[in-house]
């Protein structure tokens, strides 16, 4: 009963997404307050159908309830319990229904939080969102039905795919989810004004805090899965330029350029056109994103069981909305009108460059993933596009970005001084240049990580001389200095601290050049040296866990002598599905890890083990963090919360673009 | 500085990066992609000895064999032909005969393989796509994967 009033509360909300993608819309042309008014409680009652239905599933799951298709074939009696609320999305259909079910989430917050917003541009907005909600209801509803009964229901599930049975299922769909998704309210407030035909520095600001949410979401979720990859499939590495990881990396760019040009927009009324570009393409790339992960064109263990059919169904989506989105661009953007000029060598200038490095990077990624998915339709030939193609590529274009990250910082908007700019960021340069020469000195080989890590240096120092000079400029009273440091807004610290992000993510990067790995079989009582530790195998032996066996081998970590830990790396063995994966031992000591990998044991009583020593390599997820760090603190910025009324007054009154 | 001027420098800075990074695009492209064959493809189409490439194809039950110092051997099969591969390092979990793979390395002889790479990548049947796709190509495709791939997903 509780599964079939989920799959009635699914039906019901693709109704109600119909009426309110029509009638509010209806409203804002014709300017009928009352139509235009369904929108928000339209919006939230979405969202509250969506819950329900998803609820029932979750139900289903953790009720092992074993007469649904979806919960027999990933779900099993004797899962660890997270196992059980997770595996809902870990499959196609779950999966869709947690896309839709965060895509009226943000609509309901939008409707709730939009009593600010003109009524005209929330309906329209709400109803641009309404259409896409439609657009992936049916899409669940036809092709990928969760709510689908078995008519012989079996004892036992096949259980969940054993690489996902870890707890980074629970966080990493969800959270690159939030980020995916988000983008869709940006594109949804991009459409609303080019149907309304009226974009302002006002508009920047209703829609920079669900670009910054988008954002930070996006940057935990690519950051999330790639720790997960690392420590999960047990090669060491954390960024594969596979086909589904850069499907996750093209919106981030664009999100990130997005988010500078909205702020050239919202300051300066100037690249109104652009942002509102920047704004489609960001979530046409989520959409080509879920396109490339779920329609089954390319091999991975994101690609669920698949169905043609749902490929074609995402594709016609996909050619819709953007190729829908890019017409009313091409009708509409031209008539909006330009705002504030510029000199080159300005913040905007910098801000311009960043957004032109941005866009290119996330084109040659594009053309990276997608060449050889369009070769092998045209000729049938099949290539594939690694690694050395992204490096050769990607990595020339954003040398310049972190070369001019603090430099835009510091310089003024309109018209900069660049010779003045450049002097005030001599210091991070200096000491840069030192850090680099010490960690050539200390570390060796190869100079161009050295090279790197120093760049990395700059980029975090440079990230707060900004800061430095605004709380510094009154003297260097200690009293000053905090109280001035109190009064900068929110925004500036937080760009100031994702920023130094960045930096701090390079130097994990930079830093992945001095790591070290041996590959040997070991015996127990066997040390072998590793980096500046040494691992001692104790014991191997089995454990029971709870759907799983596993081979544990037990190492000693000594540091000088001392015994300073315990790495337990392991092979688990799946009972229900008859597989085996690997599990990692991980031990972090000052921000670099030991990773340890063992495979099967010889007859001969050795076990081949595969080990690394990873300086600083935490830094790179670490660098994630402080990125949403700094777009948390923004997001808290004071501009945003009451900001706007201020301008209220000022603004143009509303006339109609036909 | 007029405007026009201005938009003048926007437009050459940015048709600049532009053709800086569809230089290095064509020829990133030119040198670091990589063909994929089958066993029977490398006889048709022949390339050279010493070129690069993904080999991918079903491992022979029984060719498996391991020597000193984890280096391995083992053959690749398709319905016609077969290459033998050797490689030296440790195997991916999925790894196992009668299954599907994908190595990656050089051709020494229409025959003969080394592999610097043998990949793990693979969807929920455990089957690497291009492998599917060439079997199936070749009639040789159970929808439920090759036996022991039945034998996985029970």
């Amino acid at each position: 009963m509780i599964v079939e009033t989920g799959h009635y509360a699914l039906v019901l909300a693709f109704a109600l997404a119909l009426v309110q993608g029509v009638l509010p819309l209806w409203g804002s042309r014709k300017g009928d307050v009352a139509l235009m008014a369904i929108a928000p409680s339209a919006a939230i009652m979405q969202f509250v159908l969506i819950a329900i239905a998803f609820g029932a599933l979750t139900w289903a799951y953790l009720s092992s309830d074993f007469s649904l298709l979806n919960v027999v074939q990933n779900s099993h009696s004797q899962k660890p319990l997270i196992y059980k609320l997770s595996g809902v999305w870990g499959n196609h259909e779950g999966s869709m229904l947690l896309w839709v079910l965060i895509l009226s989430f943000f609509g309901a917050l939008v409707a709730l939080g939009g009593r600010r917003t003109p009524q005209e541009l929330l309906a329209t907005t709400l109803s641009v969102q309404a259409w896409i909600s439609a657009a992936f209801l049916l899409f669940i509803l036809l092709t990928s039905n969760p709510f689908a009964r078995v008519m012989l229901p079996p004892v036992e599930g096949n259980d969940l795919n054993p690489i996902l049975q870890d707890p980074g299922l629970a966080i990493h769909p969800p959270l690159l989810y939030l980020g995916y998704v988000g983008f869709s309210m940006t594109f949804s407030f991009a459409a609303a004004a080019l149907i309304n035909g009226r974009i302002d520095a006002q508009w920047a600001r209703y829609v920079r805090p669900w670009t910054l949410i988008a954002w930070i979401f996006l940057t935990l979720g690519i950051a999330m899965g790639s720790y997960w990859a690392y420590y999960t499939l047990g090669w060491g590495g954390f960024w594969f330029w596979d086909p589904v990881e850069n499907a996750s990396l093209m919106p981030w760019l664009a999100g990130t350029a997005l988010l500078h040009s909205a702020t050239v927009m919202e300051k300066r009324d100037a690249l109104k056109v652009w942002t509102i570009f920047l704004a489609i393409l960001a979530f046409s790339l989520s959409l080509l994103g879920t396109f490339l992960v779920r329609s089954g064109v390319l091999t991975s263990v994101h690609a669920f069981a698949t169905d043609p059919r749902r490929g074609v169904f995402i594709l016609a989506i996909l050619v819709v909305f953007i190729g829908g989105s890019f017409v009313l661009f091409a009708l509409r953007g031209p008539m909006l009108k330009a705002g504030g000029i510029f000199a080159p060598v300005s913040r905007e200038g910098a801000l311009v460059l960043n957004n032109l490095l941005l866009t290119t990077s996330c084109a040659t990624v594009f053309t990276g993933t997608l060449y050889p998915l369009a070769l092998e339709a045209l000729t049938g030939e099949k290539i594939s596009v690694g690694a050395p193609f992204f490096n050769f590529t990607f990595v020339p274009l954003f040398i310049p970005i972190f070369l001019a990250m603090p430099l835009g910082q510091v310089l003024a908007w309109k018209r900069g001084d660049f010779l003045g700019s450049a002097q005030r960021l001599t210091v991070a340069f200096i000491i840069a240049i030192c850090a680099g020469l010490l960690l050539a000195a200390t570390r060796g080989e190869p100079v161009v990580s050295a090279v790197f890590a120093g760049l990395a240096v700059f980029v975090i120092i440079g990230s707060f001389v900004e800061i430095w000079t605004r709380i510094s400029s009154g003297g260097l009273a200690p009293g000053i200095v905090l109280s001035r440091a109190k009064g900068l807004p929110f925004s500036a610290w937080g760009t100031a601290l994702a920023h130094a992000g960045v930096g701090v993510t390079l130097f994990g990067l930079a830093a992945t050049g001095w790591g070290v790995e041996r590959i040997l079989a070991m015996r127990i009582g066997d040390q072998v040296s590793i980096g500046p530790y040494a691992l001692t195998l104790d014991a191997v032996a089995p454990r029971k866990g709870p759907n799983y066996d596993e081979t544990v081998a037990r190492m000693t970590i000594r540091s000088g002598g001392v015994e300073i830990g315990q790495i337990e790396p392991s092979r688990k063995f799946y009972r229900a599905r008859q597989m085996t994966t690997t599990d990692a031992g991980l031990r972090t000591y000052s921000l670099g890890q030991i990773y340890v990998v063992v495979t099967e044991q010889e007859a001969s009583g050795a076990i081949d083990v595969r080990m690394y020593w990873k300086p600083y390599v935490a830094m790179i997820w670490l660098g994630a963090l402080i990125m949403a760090l700094g777009g948390g603190i923004s997001l808290a910025d004071r501009r945003l919360r009451i900001g706007v009324a201020r301008r209220a007054r000022t603004r143009p009154i509303a006339q109609p673009a036909e | 500085m007029t405007r026009k001027q201005r938009r003048l420098i926007l437009i050459g800075s940015a048709l600049g990066v532009l053709f800086v990074a569809a230089g290095l695009v064509m020829f990133a492209l030119r040198d670091n992609i990589v063909f994929f064959y089958t066993p029977s493809e490398i006889v048709a189409k022949a390339p050279a000895p010493g070129t690069r490439l993904r080999l991918g194809g079903l491992v022979r039950q029984g060719s498996v064999v391991r020597g000193e110092d984890r280096a391995v051997t083992f053959d690749v099969v398709d319905s016609e032909r077969q290459v033998s591969v050797s490689y030296k390092g440790l195997l991916p979990d999925l790894f196992r005969e009668g299954q599907g793979v994908v190595a990656e390395g050089v051709l020494i002889s229409p025959t003969q393989f080394r592999a610097d790479n043998v990949l793990a990548k693979h969807d929920e049947t455990y089957m690497p796509r291009e492998v599917a796709d060439a079997l199936k190509k070749q009639g040789h495709w159970q929808p439920n994967g090759p036996p022991a791939g039945a034998e996985a997903k029970k």
